[in-house]
């Protein structure tokens, strides 16, 4: 994608930066409706979320470390960890980071857009999620489970452990910060599918965006029409618990199942809303670094299309072992394999883009490249599982954890990753020097693999997940587990003291383009970072093909 | 607002806003009361769920005024919606109600979940429950050929006062406008008290019983957007006799008028669903 020849940023009106619409102080940050700068406080907030998120998995991992419980008193104080581990992770550190930060910086930038197309509604979005993130946080400090604190029903909240197992207040703080959380993403998404449709530069046709807005269009598709679904099982788990109702209560007629099929409605198209953007960045990242255009543009961008429109039906392969039909099971296996289409269309295509390209191996392409090996392993343990056979001894043990941690911990993670070291430049406007990146990805592709990777010999051996003691036969691959973790844990130490060095003390200006000739999207042509208002006169596309 | 004289283009740059952040906070608020009321949870010995849920109510409703009043003066006196900002109201719009829908899936969902699969073998419990019939046995049902029937008229009838209230605007025939809006607000209110006096001889509750359960979540929710819509059609004529509204230029009625559609369209689903085909068109009524 050639742009960038016909655009001045220069041209802007001097007179935009002194103005009255730059706000400044508490006003700017707590009223704010410019989206680069919600999306840093989006940022922030997914940066906390890892703190607190990723401090309960080193928990957890401390626990397991050797048979025995050495941490938590019982059984529910660590259900609680792991519970609140995979509610912060998804919705309040990837979600927030990939859709709410990097889609609120970049999506403008790259279309040539001078904003969100509703900027006080994207404020409300923030705030929402801010919200939620309180509500589960204060869920810890509430009563649960008789006598014990805090949600420890799984990040699923299945009924009946979700309803008669935890009477408690805990359970309803969850399930009201699930629908904050989730009517923010809901406007978030009216706000990204308006901008993408309404808002590109002349020029900018949808067969020309970049594959990052196209993986943000998609996701806010899938946000859209999945979340109200889950907003609704949430809501009949509310009244179920308090007032009466029977909807997940056989003894009044209901269905506990019925609680997994809403769930998972909204639950899988969720997992296609955490990687979908990643794989955008990486795309842009890939093609930058190989210094070529993306291979196969229009597969790329419909590839996603169909993995968001197949992701919508065949949600009940997370239920293969709740008593479906062998009917329904067949199906679902089908189904869940076509998705390994459209997956490999993509895999295939980075590699292809690689291929005969000038590849420069800076921090985020050493990122990007181990997203692409991490996530095909992910992808394949993942063909594995959809197989209800299969799926009937592997469902619910450590199989299925080191499958999913490969897709979203290494996969959503290392594109997060990816991304802020490719754009870090650009929203900082100072360098993070390379070395700092490419030893963080090491300490971290490293560690990833030797905490994920025994767990699948753990799962094939029978260890069950949610469980916070074991025989000793599991005892030598919970402990390499253990300590891949510290490693991994050493690594995102390193990352935040290497992102303060670069940002207080280092301050190398990055320029407009620190990535060079590889780097053609509209970004790339602003200052870094960019003027509060950018595009006062907007670009003009005129550069053409892929 | 926003540098007028520094861009070059149609969008409008909004200004920074206390709006999103008040209706975050008292978005938290209400939620938190919510729990302590339903928990009869106490600060310090005293029971302020109500209160803090209250307070979180009020400060949903202040931000909700104080945020649309913006918009209007932005539209109305600041002359910022441009064509292409109206396109992102009407895109924005769209989608919300997209959304709606995808909310009354899970309610259909669950209706659809317990009336078709009342007793599979897998499910003895619920099949001792519901005897394997729907309604569930010992569930006696509203003749849908009755008041829902009276119900599906007023709110059809409804649809059309809507859209002569739409069209008298576009010809700029102001007491036709206010005329159709008193029309369909009335309509609206009527269905609202039907569906009150309906319920109050439900011989069957919202506790302890699926057929209640899935019946008045489903058409709860809706009577809730049907207040909601009859809301908004009030703001609507409020604004009209305010001398809002141009024939070229009257999105928020437009708005409101599609959310009355949606919430119409929606009941014909619960109409032929709920009422008439889970009674088996009435059958099941008298013990049937």
């Amino acid at each position: 994608m050639a742009y960038g020849a016909a655009f001045n940023p220069h041209a802007e009106h001097p007179a935009s930066d002194s103005h009255a619409a730059h706000p400044t102080g508490l006003r700017r940050w707590l009223f704010s409706t410019n989206h680069k700068d919600i999306g840093t406080l989006y940022l922030a907030l997914a940066i906390v979320g890892m703190l607190i998120g990723g401090t309960f998995s080193i928990l957890m991992r401390i626990n397991l470390q050797s048979p025995g419980h050495h941490l938590f008193s019982d059984g529910q104080a660590y259900n609680v960890i792991v519970t609140g581990h995979g509610l912060i992770m998804i919705f309040f550190v990837i979600m927030p980071a990939l859709i709410g930060g990097f889609g609120n910086w970049f999506v403008p930038l790259m279309i040539g857009a001078p904003d969100m197309a509703f900027p006080r509604m994207n404020n409300l979005s923030f705030w929402f999620t801010a919200g939620g993130m309180c509500l589960l946080l204060l869920s810890t400090q509430m009563e649960g489970a008789p006598g014990a604190n805090g949600v420890g029903a799984g990040w699923t909240l299945y009924a009946p452990f979700s309803t008669l197992g935890h009477p408690g207040p805990a359970v309803d703080f969850g399930i009201l910060a699930l629908h904050t959380a989730g009517a923010g993403s809901i406007l978030g998404a009216i706000n990204f599918i308006t901008t993408i449709l309404n808002m590109r530069a002349p020029g900018m046709t949808l067969h020309r965006m970049p594959l990052f807005v196209w993986s943000e269009l998609v996701t806010a598709f899938l946000l859209l029409l999945s979340l109200p679904v889950l907003a609704g099982a949430i809501t009949m788990l509310l009244t179920d618990r308090n007032f009466g109702t029977t909807f997940y209560d056989p003894a009044g007629g209901g269905d506990p199942i019925l609680y997994q099929h809403l769930f998972w409605f909204f639950g899988h198209p969720e997992v296609y809303i955490m990687i979908l953007p990643a794989f955008g960045i990486v795309s842009q990242v890939i093609s930058t670094f190989s210094r070529k255009p993306i291979f196969g543009y229009l597969g790329m961008a419909y590839a996603m299309v169909s993995i968001a429109v197949i992701g919508f039906v065949v949600w009940a392969h997370h239920m293969f072992t709740a008593g479906l039909s062998l009917d329904t099971q067949r199906y679902f296996t089908a189904a869940t394999m076509v998705i390994a289409v459209p997956t490999g269309v993509k895999i295939f295509s980075w590699i292809a883009t690689m291929w005969g390209g000038s590849i420069r191996l800076h921090a985020p392409m050493l990122w990007a490249i181990g997203f692409l090996f991490l996530f095909t392993v992910g992808g394949v343990t993942g063909v594995v599982l959809a197989n209800a056979g299969v799926d009937h001894v592997l469902h619910n043990t450590y199989y299925v954890v080191a499958h999913f941690h490969y897709v979203l911990s290494l996969g959503a993670v290392f594109g997060i990753l990816c991304g802020w070291y490719y754009w870090f430049p650009k929203m900082t406007g100072y360098v993070i020097p390379d070395w700092m990146g490419k030893t963080h990805f090491w300490f971290a592709f490293i560690g990833s693999n030797v905490t994920f990777f025994p767990m699948h010999f753990l799962g094939l051996a029978g260890m069950p997940r949610h469980y916070f003691d074991y025989p000793d036969a599991y005892a030598h691959w919970h402990f390499v587990a253990s300590i891949g973790s510290y490693i991994f844990a050493a690594g995102m130490i390193f990352f935040f003291f290497a992102n303060l060095y670069a940002y207080f003390i280092r301050k190398q200006p990055a320029g407009n383009n620190p990535w060079g000739a590889g780097a053609t999207t509209l970004e790339w042509t602003l200052s870094s970072p960019p003027p509060f208002h950018q595009y006062e006169v907007l670009p003009r596309i005129t550069g053409g093909d892929h | 607002m926003a540098d007028a004289h520094a861009k070059h283009h149609d969008y409008h740059l909004v200004d920074p806003s206390p709006w999103p952040l008040v209706g975050a906070i008292s978005a938290f608020l209400g939620a938190v009361g919510a729990i302590m009321w339903m928990h009869s949870l106490s600060i310090g010995g005293m029971r302020c769920g109500p209160y803090i849920a209250g307070v979180g109510a009020i400060g949903i409703i202040y931000t909700m005024i104080s945020w649309w009043s913006d918009v209007i003066h932005e539209a109305q006196d600041l002359h910022l919606h441009t064509r292409v900002v109206q396109l992102h109201h009407r895109y924005g719009m769209m989608m919300f109600i997209a959304s709606e829908v995808m909310f009354f899936v899970a309610w259909f969902w669950a209706f659809f979940d317990s009336s078709l699969f009342t007793g599979d073998q897998i499910d003895y419990a619920r099949a001792a429950f519901t005897g394997g019939v729907w309604p569930p046995k010992g569930v006696e049902p509203f003749d849908p050929w009755h008041l829902p029937l009276l119900n599906t008229l007023i709110l059809l009838t409804s649809g059309t006062t809507v859209t002569w209230a739409h069209h008298a605007l576009l010809h700029d025939d102001r007491q036709g406008l206010k005329m159709g809006l008193w029309l369909t607000i009335l309509l609206g209110a009527t269905f609202t008290c039907v569906q009150a006096y309906e319920y109050s001889h439900a011989e069957f509750g919202f506790k302890g019983n699926i057929y209640g359960a899935t019946f008045f979540m489903a058409t709860g929710f809706h009577g809730f957007h049907v207040i909601i819509g009859t809301i908004f059609l009030i703001v609507c004529l409020l604004r009209a006799y305010r001398g809002d509204f141009t024939p070229k230029q009257h999105l928020g009625f437009e708005f409101a008028a599609w959310y009355w559609h949606f919430v119409d369209v929606v009941w014909l689903f619960l109409f032929a669903a709920i009422y008439v085909w889970g009674t088996g068109g009435g059958a099941a009524v008298h013990g049937g």
